[in-house]
C-alpha cells in the first residue's frame, strides 16, 4: 500500500511537467495545424538555458527559471518568423519535414556546443526529503509540481480570460472568419508558437534539475508529448493536462509493477491503443479549445 | 527502353565504380552502407512517394529484418513465460534473409491494418511509436537480443552456385556486388509495381482519396499491400546490414536513420523511381565528403539545414528538377503540370 501511495505521489509530480509539455504541443497543433517536431529540442534548450543561467551567469535558481521560459519564448518566435510564416498554407508534410530539420539543427547544435556529457543543475533545496507519513518526497520535486501547476493555470487564464486568448480561440475555430473580424492572425500564430515553445522550455527547465541535462533528452520528451496530445485529443488543453497525468500514472505503475525497462514504452502503447479504440482521443472537442 | 536508359546508365556506372576506386576499403565500406540504406529509402519511397503516407517508423522494419536474420543464423535459447523453452539451432544466413523478408512483411501487414485507420499527423505519430516500442523491446529483451551488449559474430552470407562450390562473402567487394544485386531487384520490382494497376491505385489515393474511393479503389487494401511490400524490402536491407557488419545493437532502430532515409527520398525526389537512389548516393556519401572538414555534430546540423532548404528551394526534389530542366531544353513549350484537385 505504501508503495502504491509513493507511486501516486510520483505520478502527481511527473504528471505536472508532462501536462506542460502536452499543452504546449496541443496549442500549436490545434491553432496552427503544425506538428511541432522542435518541441523536444525546445525542451532541451530550456534545460540548458536553466543550466547556463544557474552556473555560468550565477542568476540563482528562482531567477533562472523565468530566464529559461523567456529563452524558449524567443526561440519559438524566431522559429515561427523564419520557418513557419513563409510556409503558411503549405501542406502538412512540408511543415513537418521542415520542423524535423529544425529539430535536428537545434539538437546537434546543443551537442556541438555543450558536448555529450550529462550536466546536473545545482538547486537550493535541502537534500533530506519531506516525510509525509509513510511516503517521502524531495523539496525540489514539490517545487517542480507547484511551478508546473502554476504555469498550467496561467496558460488556462491566458486563453480563457485575455484578449489574446480570445483571438487564439477565434483563430482555432475559423481563421478566415477571425481574420475578417480584424484578428491579426499572423500575430496570433507567432504568439501561439512562442507560448507553446516557452511551455516546452519550462518543462525542460523544471525536469532538468530533477534528472540530468544532456543533448538527447528532448527526443523521448517529444515522443511523450505526442502520446499525451493524442491521448487528450489534438487541440484540447484540458485533454492534454489530464493526458499528462494519465501518462505519468501509466509509466509509474508500469515501471513499478512490470519492468523499469519498459517505462518509456507506456506512452507508445497508449498511443497505439487510443488510435485503435478511440482515434479522436479521450477528450477531443472538435470545435473549440480551452 | 529509352525510359529506363538513365537507370541502366546508373547501374553500369555502379557496376564499374569499384574498378575505378581500386578497392579502397574506406570508400567501399561507405558505398556498401550507403547502398543498404538506399534500399531502405527505396522501400520508404513506395509509401511516402507513391501513396503519400509519411511513415516515420520505417527503421522498425529495417531493424526487425536485421534482428530476425541475425538470430536465425546465430540461434538462440530462451525461456518464454510459463517455463516454455524455445531453442533454435543456427541456420544458414540465406535462410535468415528469407525469414527477415517474411517476418517484416507480416509486420508490415499488422502495422498497416492498424495505422491506416488514421491519416496525416496521427499516422506519422503511430509509425514513430511503433518503431520506439520495437527499439525498447530490442533493448530490454536481453535474453534474446543481448540488449545493449549487441549480437556479435553474425555469420556472413554464403553463395552456393551449382558446379562452382560455395563462396563465403567476406570481402567488401563481394558485399558491394551483393548489395547492388539486391538493390537492382528491388528497383525492378518497384518499377514493375508502379506501372501496374496497383501503382495507379496508389497514385490515385495520393492525389485524391475521395475520388479514388468513388471509382472503387479499396484504400485500406491498396495501402496495406504497399506497406507489406515496403516493409519486406526494408527487412531485406536490414538483413544485408546485419550480415555485412556482423554486429547489431538496438541503435539500428535510431530515429536519425529514418530521418536520413526521409532526406534521401525527399531530396532525391519522392514519387520517382530514381529519386531515392540519387538522393541515397548524395546524402549517403555526403558524410564522407564532410568528414575531413567537420565533426559529426556539425554534419548533422548540415543534414538538418539541407532538409529545411530542400522544402523551400526544391520541394519536388533533385530528379524531377533535372527532368524538367532537360524536358525544357528539348521542347521549348513546358509541359503544363497536372491540376491537383484537393478535397
Amino acid at each position: 500500500m505504501t508503495e502504491f501511495l509513493q507511486h501516486l505521489l510520483n505520478t502527481l509530480i511527473l504528471g505536472g511537467t508532462y501536462a506542460l509539455l502536452g499543452i504546449g504541443l496541443t496549442l500549436i497543433f490545434g491553432i496552427m495545424n503544425v506538428v511541432n517536431f522542435t518541441h523536444g529540442a525546445l525542451y532541451t534548450v530550456g534545460a540548458y538555458v536553466m543550466y547556463l543561467a544557474v552556473t555560468a551567469l550565477g542568476l540563482g535558481f528562482f531567477a533562472a527559471l523565468p530566464t529559461a521560459i523567456l529563452g524558449g519564448f524567443l526561440l519559438g518566435a524566431v522559429l515561427d518568423l523564419v520557418l513557419l510564416r513563409p510556409l503558411r498554407g503549405a501542406d502538412m508534410d512540408t511543415t513537418m519535414l521542415v520542423m524535423i530539420g529544425a529539430g535536428i539543427v537545434l539538437q546537434s547544435g546543443t551537442l556541438w556546443l555543450f558536448g555529450g556529457v550529462a550536466k546536473s543543475i545545482p538547486t537550493p533545496f535541502p537534500d533530506a526529503p519531506l516525510q509525509l507519513g509513510p511516503v517521502s518526497v524531495s523539496w525540489l520535486r514539490l517545487f517542480v509540481l507547484g511551478a508546473a501547476v502554476s504555469l498550467i493555470v496561467l496558460t488556462y487564464g491566458l486563453i480563457n480570460r485575455t484578449r489574446l486568448g480570445l483571438a487564439m480561440r477565434a483563430t482555432f475555430q475559423d481563421h478566415d472568419t477571425a481574420a475578417l473580424m480584424g484578428v491579426n492572425v499572423r500575430l496570433v500564430y507567432t504568439a501561439t508558437f512562442a507560448i507553446g515553445s516557452s511551455l516546452a522550455a519550462a518543462a525542460g527547465a523544471l525536469l532538468g534539475p530533477v534528472y540530468v541535462v544532456f543533448p538527447q533528452m528532448g527526443g523521448m520528451a517529444e515522443l511523450k508529448a505526442f502520446a499525451i496530445v493524442i491521448l487528450g485529443g489534438l487541440g484540447s488543453i484540458t485533454g492534454a493536462a489530464i493526458g499528462g497525468f494519465i501518462l505519468a500514472l501509466a509509466e509509474e505503475l508500469g515501471a513499478g509493477y512490470i519492468s523499469s525497462g519498459y517505462r518509456d514504452a507506456m506512452g507508445f502503447l497508449i498511443i497505439i491503443a487510443v488510435l485503435v479504440f478511440k482515434p479522436t482521443g479521450l477528450f477531443a472537442k472538435a470545435e473549440r479549445i480551452g | 527502353m529509352t525510359r529506363h536508359l538513365p537507370a541502366l546508365a546508373l547501374l553500369a556506372a555502379l557496376v564499374a565504380l569499384p574498378l575505378a576506386l581500386g578497392n579502397e576499403p574506406y570508400l567501399l565500406n561507405a558505398l556498401i552502407t550507403t547502398g543498404i540504406v538506399t534500399i531502405a529509402a527505396m522501400s520508404l519511397n513506395l509509401l511516402l512517394g507513391f501513396t503519400g503516407q509519411l511513415s516515420l517508423g520505417h527503421i522498425a522494419f529495417f531493424g526487425i529484418g536485421a534482428y530476425v536474420s541475425a538470430l536465425t543464423s546465430l540461434g538462440f535459447d530462451i525461456e518464454i513465460v510459463g517455463g516454455l523453452r524455445v531453442v533454435h539451432a543456427p541456420w544458414p544466413a540465406a535462410v535468415g534473409f528469407l525469414l527477415a523478408v517474411l517476418v517484416t512483411a507480416a509486420c508490415g501487414y499488422l502495422v498497416g491494418r492498424l495505422s491506416f485507420r488514421v491519416r496525416g499527423a496521427y499516422f506519422v505519430i503511430v509509425t514513430i511509436s511503433f518503431a520506439e516500442v520495437v527499439r525498447l523491446v530490442a533493448l530490454n529483451w536481453v535474453e534474446l537480443t543481448q540488449g545493449p551488449l549487441a549480437l556479435t559474430g553474425i555469420p556472413p552470407f554464403t553463395l552456393g552456385l551449382p558446379g562452382l562450390g560455395t563462396t563465403v562473402l567476406r570481402t567488401k567487394l563481394q558485399n558491394y556486388y551483393l548489395v547492388l544485386v539486391v538493390g537492382t531487384l528491388c528497383y525492378a520490382l518497384i518499377a514493375r509495381l508502379v506501372g501496374s494497376r496497383f501503382g495507379r491505385a496508389m497514385r490515385g489515393l495520393k492525389e485524391n482519396e475521395s475520388l479514388a474511393l468513388s471509382v472503387g479503389i479499396d484504400a485500406t487494401r491498396t495501402l496495406t499491400l504497399a506497406a507489406v511490400i515496403s516493409a519486406a524490402m526494408a527487412g531485406a536491407a536490414g538483413s544485408l546490414y546485419a550480415h555485412y557488419l556482423r554486429i547489431i545493437d538496438p541503435d539500428v532502430f535510431l530515429f536519425s536513420t529514418t530521418v536520413t532515409m526521409v532526406i534521401m527520398v525527399v531530396g532525391g525526389g519522392k514519387g520517382t523511381l530514381l529519386g531515392p537512389i540519387v538522393g541515397g548516393l548524395i546524402f549517403g556519401l555526403l558524410p564522407v565528403a564532410l568528414r575531413p572538414v567537420m565533426v559529426p555534430e556539425a554534419q548533422w546540423m548540415v543534414f538538418g539545414l539541407v532538409l529545411i532548404v530542400i522544402q523551400f528551394v526544391m520541394p519536388r526534389g533533385i530528379v524531377p528538377g533535372l527532368a524538367r530542366l532537360f524536358a525544357w531544353r528539348r521542347a521549348p513549350a513546358p509541359v503544363p503540370l497536372p491540376v491537383e484537385v484537393r478535397s
